[in-house]
């Protein structure tokens, strides 16, 4: 059963990818309070890849490591620092515990390539990921809104999408 | 002088055959099926942004309404991922009694999807009130243990609400003497008629190679021909404690996927008997009574994945350190094991789309989230 670590990936995207890993910065998840300590920041062990090379870092998973199955693309909305985290999970058929490829768009023009041209089994992911929080997947063969109506505006599960008030739901309820 | 063109027409939102409110914008050639795109989202409610508006533990009936066959399997996937990210340990009893449930959630999972399956190829009503039968009779245990039949409720952080109550052994035993002969009834229902072996052999191919690069998984992948199963592949739970084989299929096709479920079933049953045998010595109480339920993870992120019986059935959760999650991820089996559908379609006829989709089992209530 293959047991590579995160820091063995860090060490081979390092080798044989020289600088797709992008040095790392912790997350703010909680606004500073008025007084008191700062809240804990969101440490991370995954590599953290430029998002211009995630094409080559998931085909490098692949082709290389034999991490072929590409299991999820999760997104999170990090407001107060401006970015939008991908969570790519890679599984090896073999078993063992999964790899972690990490990707960060800026809020303002969340662009990325996609994997779907590369990857069939990202295109669900990635429609979902557009459709809930707009980013967009270029080369996406067909990125259209997968569970809200195509005439719907705004992106529902980012962190400043009114939960009150919007044209949707109206001022009264 | 004839002439032919392409038509688009749509199977669903409301068809009795598309196991909820599910479309299918297919382009047909006279029968045959050119190409087919899936269209959902009819129940989506944002079930992950409602999530991040509960504490950890108000999720958990929340998890229920995902794929709502098998709410134990979703309480299991959550309660592993909270649990990875707090440090609770679960006692040696209460993983018992978490795995004899799942694996209960398997058999009626799959006596529920191949009695549709048989319905969808037109063999009307029998067989789904058989593999119902069969579903009551496990209901009803999970009844007499959670109070609930369909939405469980049952897990808590560090193991499960209440201990099993005192008649429920017993009647476990009844239900496993009895599985055998129905096993072998729903396989011989299928092998057995001819109409209907022509109605899935051969029928939605989905090729190994593919099937990996659709990120398929469960049965469907596993008929595939890859065995791949997260109970063998990345032990959870006490997974490692118990001998069971994993069946693979060899063609693809609808028949394979198929005869990999009815084969889970009597290895889920072998584990259900090897819990028995070890159960009356297992360690501690139903539930860890130092574990709090109203849990405040420390800051980072956390994943937890189980192999539901549809597929892998997975949790990410970031954690601001607050009692309610920054970010609830699911990794849903139904939805992306319906990427292919369009692929395993092609080239057939309108009447194996209904076979096909019945073949990939799918819960709307998962799907559309």
């Amino acid at each position: 059963m293959p047991t590579l670590s995160a820091e063995e990936l860090h060490e081979r995207l390092a080798r044989d990818l020289p600088g797709v890993v992008l040095p790392d910065t912790p997350l703010q998840v909680r606004p500073p309070p008025a007084h008191g300590p700062p809240p804990a920041r969101r440490a991370n062990v995954d590599p953290l890849v430029d998002p211009a090379q995630i094409v080559a870092a998931a085909t490098y998973m692949r082709d290389t490591l034999d991490y072929a199955f590409l299991s999820d693309i999760a997104v999170v909305d990090y407001l107060l620092d401006g970015v939008f985290e991908l969570v790519y999970r890679f599984y090896n058929v073999a078993g063992g515990p999964a790899l972690v490829l990490k990707t960060r768009l800026p809020r303002e023009q969340p662009e990325v390539p996609s994997l779907t041209p590369v990857w069939p089994g990202a295109n669900f992911h990635e429609r979902e990921a557009f459709d809930l929080y707009g980013i967009v997947f270029t080369g996406h063969p067909f990125l259209r809104r997968i569970y809200m109506w195509d005439e719907f505006e705004g992106f529902p599960m980012r962190r400043d999408f009114p939960r009150q008030g919007d044209k949707y739901i109206g001022e009264e309820e | 002088m004839l002439k032919t063109e392409e038509l688009q027409i749509n199977i669903g939102p409301q068809h009795p055959s598309t196991h909820g409110v599910f479309r299918m914008l297919v382009t047909v050639d006279g029968e045959t099926i050119i190409d087919l795109k899936p269209v959902f989202g009819y129940l989506h409610r944002n079930h992950e942004q409602l999530a991040e508006q509960n504490t950890y533990l108000q999720n958990m009936p929340y998890t229920d309404r995902l794929d709502y066959f098998n709410s134990m399997a979703n309480n299991h996937a959550y309660a592993i991922a909270v649990e990875k990210m707090v440090g609770i340990e679960v006692p040696e009893r209460a993983e018992y009694i978490r795995v004899l449930m799942v694996e209960l959630t398997r058999i009626l999972n799959h006596a529920g999807a191949l009695g549709f399956l048989i319905n969808d190829m037109g063999m009307w009503q029998t067989q789904l009130a058989f593999g119902m039968r069969e579903r009551e009779k496990i209901l009803d245990l999970f009844e007499s243990a959670s109070g609930a039949r369909l939405m469980c409720n049952y897990f808590r952080f560090g193991g499960v609400a209440r201990d099993l109550p005192p008649d429920f052994l017993p009647r476990l035993d009844d239900l496993l003497k009895a599985m055998p002969a129905f096993v072998d009834e729903l396989e011989r229902l299928l092998r057995d008629n001819e109409i209907l072996v022509q109605r899935s052999a051969g029928i939605g191919i989905l090729p190994r190679d593919l099937a990996l690069a659709y990120s398929v998984t469960g049965p469907v992948l596993r008929g595939s021909g890859v065995g791949y199963d997260v109970r063998k592949a990345e032990p959870y739970s006490i997974y490692d404690r118990f001998d069971f084989d994993v069946p693979v299929g060899s063609v693809g096709d609808v028949y394979d996927r198929f005869l990999v479920r009815v084969e889970e079933m009597r290895q889920s049953r072998r584990i259900i008997e090897q819990i028995i045998e070890q159960l009356p010595d297992a360690q501690g109480s139903h539930i860890n009574p130092k574990a709090r339920q109203n849990v405040k993870p420390p800051v980072g992120d956390g994943y937890g994945r189980v192999e539901s019986p549809k597929g892998e059935l997975g949790f990410y959760l970031v954690s601001d350190g607050t009692t309610k999650p920054y970010r609830y991820k699911v990794r849903a089996p139904s939805f992306i094991n319906l990427t292919p559908l369009g692929d395993m379609c092609r080239g057939y006829k309108v009447a194996d789309v209904v076979v096909i989709l019945g073949s990939i089992d799918i819960v709307m209530g998962e799907v559309d989230r």
